[in-house]
């Protein structure tokens, strides 16, 4: 579980984040919204313990992100970056076995029991068979899921995801948020940055919708993600539609533009 | 348990390299008589001098073996394997596969040192120790600076290191300049373009030490090098500190490097191209990298002195042969892809 209380960041004497607080309860989904520059990542960041707070606080299991060792918050908290840029071709299993730094001592190194459980994190993201290969060879949506494993590894309850699916395809960011979203149901407790309202109406429990620094909307996503909202958050009209399908009911945005939206 | 026959195989390799280097000069000597000396002299070290073989060779042949051959083949595997060791923690620390153990300015700053001491008419123990001292000097400074930067450390630290080195180097050449040019000037640079032709007992002495203390850190920690590979955030996030290791990691290969350069002089290309002949047959996660690097180091240097000792009647440079043999067969293995089997 974390919890955000009337948390503030600035760099300097720029103001980025002004009075947060939300708490993410265990086993949720978490969308975070907002346009570009709006202090995602610096949330996150936050979350993560790399930046101090200039106020308020962060409570991981109602401790102080601030007081835990990097290795014991390891434990409690994973990060899976937005994209992955090797620079040496490590296999698929040595950049999963990374995962695992927070529970071996300083001179130990992976044995054959933490190699199979990097291979079982592999399996549950069904990419086990990318085990050997190098890690620059493979897809992007590949390399996102052996992220994922790298971060489930890792044995940390909540994952923060910075836009998981940036840099994928239509199809791969939809098998990426489908595999997101069942590691919700194994009980992860997951927050995630998109740029995709979409992604947040299908997918997410609540969204956290953010706005010049400031909490705009923090609920369950069908609730809080009005054309109002998506207008005040990105400057243009959206219409938020419900549309049946044969496998089913969904909620999808269609953005309509500015100017010429107002008109119609 | 295919990477465990590669390493024997290798390790077997350096070991034969190491003995056939015995046989190989002027003077020679059949394989029995070498063994037995160098038994002998095994066995005294461990007994400390209680027990040995019965001598059954000539004085002679006990001073070339013992005191010629084995300082310089020791000195080439020591020296190979530190520098091999030293380009491989800091290409992974840089995340730069282009850097080679001079990145920071040790051997320029060592090549200084010695090229002083030599103006200074210091002697062979001197010059030594005054290149070891100066390449230490180059790295603090490049290390220092980089620390007040504002910029990212990373970067700072490179680009410190370039400027710290070329600062050196323009010291070399002053040096060169004033130096005289009947004796001082060829010795400096001879001894710029790497040798271990006047390698001695002690010299071995003095850069085992150092290069010891930053192999077995090294080698101890050399799972977690890998995560130097990753993003900072990343890193932090898998619960390191970053900071520490690199810290550690600069200091080690720092070490080893003066060390290497402070007897050898200037070896090029080992630091480079060693670490990524290795990546090509054993891959790229350090656990291997590591100790592969280090034999595969001390076997291609000590090859390369057998050249530079036996091709001629006046030695050639090893900095030279270094590049023309090593630069030839790395050609090679890119174009071929080496066993690229990570594909």
């Amino acid at each position: 579980m974390i919890e955000v209380k009337n948390l503030c960041f600035s760099y300097g004497s720029g103001s980025v984040l002004d009075n947060i607080n939300f708490c993410a309860e265990p086993g949720s989904l978490i969308a975070v919204l907002g346009p570009n520059g709006v202090g995602k990542t610096t949330l996150f960041r936050c979350l993560l313990g790399f930046l101090k707070p200039s106020s308020g606080s962060v409570l991981v299991n109602g401790k102080d992100v601030n007081l835990f060792s990097k290795k014991d918050l390891a434990k409690e908290i994973a990060y899976i970056p937005q994209s992955y840029n090797p620079v040496f071709n490590h296999t698929v299993l040595d950049c999963v076995l990374m995962g695992l730094t927070s529970s071996l001592s300083v001179f130990e190194q992976p044995g054959p029991e933490h190699e199979k459980k990097a291979l079982q994190c592999l399996q549950m993201l069904d990419i086990e068979k990318l085990a050997h290969r190098g890690s620059m060879k493979i897809s992007g949506g590949e390399r996102q899921l052996m992220l994922i494993a790298r971060a489930l590894v890792q044995d940390a309850k909540v994952l923060i995801m910075d836009e998981p699916t940036s840099s994928l395809d239509y199809g791969n960011s939809f098998n990426v948020m489908d595999r997101i979203s069942e590691l919700r149901d194994r009980g992860y407790t997951i927050l995630f940055s998109s740029h995709n309202p979409d992604q947040g109406l299908r997918w997410a429990d609540k969204v956290l919708a953010l706005k010049d620094g400031r909490v705009l909307a923090y609920g369950p996503a069908k609730e809080s993600l009005s054309g109002t909202v998506l207008k005040e958050l990105y400057g243009i009209d959206v219409s938020v539609n419900n549309v049946s399908t044969g496998n089913g009911d969904y909620t999808v945005c269609i953005p309509l533009g500015g100017k010429t939206a107002q008109n119609v | 348990m295919k990477y465990k026959l590669k390493l024997a195989l290798l390790g077997a390799g350096c070991l034969f390299v190491f003995i056939a280097s015995f046989f190989i000069g002027r003077y020679g000597i059949d394989l029995p008589t070498v063994i037995k000396i160098l038994a002998d002299r095994f066995v005294r070290l461990v007994s400390f001098g209680k027990l040995g073989l019965e001598q059954s060779w000539t004085g002679a042949q006990q001073s070339i073996v013992i005191n010629i051959r084995l300082p310089r083949i020791a000195a080439a595997a020591l020296v190979g394997a530190a520098l091999a060791v030293a380009g491989a923690a800091y290409q992974g620390m840089f995340r730069n596969p282009m850097v080679s153990p001079d990145i920071l300015g040790a051997s320029t700053g060592a090549g200084f040192g010695a090229a002083l001491a030599i103006l200074l008419g210091f002697s062979y123990s001197g010059i030594t120790t005054m290149s070891f001292v100066f390449g230490m000097a180059a790295v603090l400074v490049a290390w220092l600076v980089s620390k007040s930067s504002r910029i990212q450390t990373t970067i700072a630290m490179v680009l410190a290191g370039v400027m710290v080195s070329s600062l050196f180097s323009a010291g070399t050449s002053f040096v060169k300049l004033v130096a005289d040019t009947q004796s001082q000037l060829p010795a400096i640079t001879y001894w710029l373009m790497g040798s271990l032709s006047s390698i001695k007992m002690a010299d071995l002495h003095f850069a085992a030490i150092p290069i010891l203390i930053g192999l077995v850190p090294l080698f101890l920690l050399r799972w977690r090098i890998n995560l130097l590979t990753v993003s900072e955030a990343e890193a932090r996030s898998m619960g390191i500190e970053t900071g520490r290791l690199r810290l550690l990691v600069i200091v080690c290969a720092t070490l080893m490097t003066a060390a290497s350069v402070s007897i050898s002089g200037m070896i090029g290309w080992v630091g480079l191209a060693i670490p990524h002949f290795c990546r090509l047959i054993f891959g790229q996660d350090y656990r291997r990298l590591i100790p592969c690097s280090a034999l595969m180091g001390a076997t291609f240097l000590m090859l390369v002195d057998n050249i530079s000792r036996t091709i001629s009647t006046a030695e050639i440079p090893l900095g030279i042969l270094t590049a023309f043999i090593g630069a030839p067969v790395f050609l090679y293995l890119i174009i071929t892809g080496g066993s690229a089997r990570n594909d």
